[in-house]
């Protein structure tokens, strides 16, 4: 699987780089836990973090002028145990320099379709957030009703949502979509899914055409999350205020602190190109190309003999 | 009693659930690449017998129930209740049909099963997987007809009706399985 990778890339011309693990600041994001680690050089004595993903370390080589690149390397997420969860996984992730997400997903299609190209994938399909929401749920994802968001879940059997996730919109499209959209997206086949809900933006652009969705795309096959992509954020300040948003949303929930990436903000000032990027766990892809239950059968040693 | 967080969750493990006390059998992490992290858990509860499934936040926690299951005699029934007792402390428990259910026709006295104690107080009853018993009822049989092909009912001495095959006779002693209710053999003193 890595071979066929590394040849996808090598014949587009796609340059192959390696970033620290280590870093002195992460991703924000309130809902990925971080592991740290303690930088002694006496007398001084620093807290780096394991990077959750590449990205950051890879745009700021983009903004340098890199052009297109990939990457595939080890990201770390604390406290994610389960069967389709490892702490440590290893992720492919690249950018492409002039890409829109709609040429990004033609290229994730020949690349997925040529590595399962021996076990007869049907066509992939692309879908839009609203629509897989509204088929699976008959909710409007970009509308919040709180009545009818209620009634959806008593009636679907998960009347427990309805305290879990009280007026919380954004809550409200992560245990929906995992419960009752996402099981049935791709069966036997590629299926992405576009154009996620503003609240859910995380570092993509927000849509020229619609200020109520994004740039954003996720890949599924047999109802299992494979992928992430967007069609990336460039502007500075727009990435900084997010940052902020949550760096106080972990601040209230008194999550562990840390600092927002400077040297990824001033990448962005300094004039990240027009780019598409795209992560990809590579230990769930092995697990659907192999025909595997779980994520512990296609690591060597899972966290728990690690 | 001991709190558990979802992360702890495992099968077999017994926890409170809006009051009642429930048994963990499944437990699923959820977690989109960016988004809440949920465990769905497939969960019994232990006075009724019935599986759901419920979703909970990652990192919520569940009071644990104190559920034991004992090794017990079955004595006598005294027309109301059941009495069982521990046979290394002599210790006594009474429990009511509602709780006995449908393994009460499975008990007989002096044998021993399961009971499950729930804060000390019998909880559920479950009879040993197979129980030999004598047929006091059933049609006569048909002498020769060694193989299956049909069958009749048979009352046995607790009260239980199963189907055994032809030959089988009234006073004869029977293995049967209590978690189907299918005769297994007949058992030769």
């Amino acid at each position: 699987m890595l071979a066929d990778i590394r040849r996808f890339f090598a014949d587009r011309s796609v340059l192959e780089v390696e970033t620290p693990l280590l870093g002195h600041s992460i991703g924000t994001d309130p809902q990925l836990m971080f592991f740290t680690t303690e930088y002694c050089l006496p007398p001084r004595r620093q807290t780096l973090f394991l990077q959750t993903s590449p990205e950051f370390a890879m745009k700021r080589l983009v903004a340098a002028g890199s052009g297109s690149i990939y990457q595939i390397g080890k990201a770390f997420r604390n406290g994610e145990s389960g069967r389709f969860h490892n702490p440590e996984f290893t992720m492919l992730e690249w950018y492409r320099v002039g890409f829109d997400l709609s040429r990004l997903m033609d290229e994730i299609a020949e690349l997925i379709e040529g590595l399962f190209s021996e076990r007869s994938l049907q066509p992939s399909q692309r879908r839009s957030y609203q629509d897989v929401f509204v088929s699976f749920t008959g909710l409007d994802p970009l509308v919040f009703s709180y009545r009818d968001y209620c009634t959806v879940a008593v009636e679907s059997d998960v009347p427990e949502a309805v305290d879990i996730c009280g007026h919380d919109h954004a809550l409200w499209l992560d245990f929906l979509f995992s419960h009752k959209v996402q099981p049935h997206l791709g069966e036997n086949a590629l299926c992405m899914v576009y154009g996620y809900p503003a609240c859910q933006s995380s570092l993509a652009r927000i849509s020229a055409h619609n200020d109520r969705v994004t740039e954003r795309v996720e890949l599924f096959i047999n109802g299992v999350e494979l992928g992430n992509g967007y069609y990336e954020l460039t502007d500075a300040e727009e990435q900084s205020r997010r940052f902020d948003r949550e760096l106080a949303l972990r601040q209230q929930q008194e999550l562990p602190v840390c600092v927002k990436d400077q040297h990824l903000i001033d990448a962005l000032a300094a004039g990240l190109p027009d780019c598409a990027g795209m992560a990809i766990g590579l230990d769930r892809l092995l697990m659907l190309l192999s025909g595997s239950a779980a994520i512990d059968d296609v690591l060597s040693f899972p966290i728990s003999r690690a | 009693m001991a709190i558990y967080s979802t992360n702890e969750f495992k099968a077999g493990l017994k926890v409170m659930l809006d009051n009642d006390p429930c048994a963990i059998i499944e437990n699923e992490f959820v977690k989109p690449g960016k988004g809440q992290a949920f465990n769905r858990v497939k969960i019994r509860n232990l006075k009724t017998g019935r599986v759901m499934e419920r979703t909970f936040k990652s990192g919520e926690s569940l009071e644990g129930a104190d559920v034991v299951d004992v090794e017990m005699q079955y004595l006598y029934n005294d027309g109301q209740f059941r009495h069982f007792m521990v046979p290394d402390t002599f210790e006594q428990y009474q429990c009511d049909e509602k709780i006995v259910g449908d393994s009460g026709k499975w008990l007989k006295d002096q044998d021993s099963c399961t009971v499950t104690l729930w804060n000390d107080a019998p909880l559920a009853i479950s009879p040993p997987n197979f129980v030999e018993l004598i047929i006091t009822e059933t049609d006569p049989g048909v002498r020769g007809d060694t193989s299956g092909g049909g069958g009749k009912p048979a009352t046995l001495e607790t009260g239980a009706v199963v189907r055994v095959p032809l030959f089988v006779q009234i006073g004869e002693m029977i293995k049967v399985d209590t978690r189907t209710g299918e005769y297994v053999s007949r058992v030769k003193e």
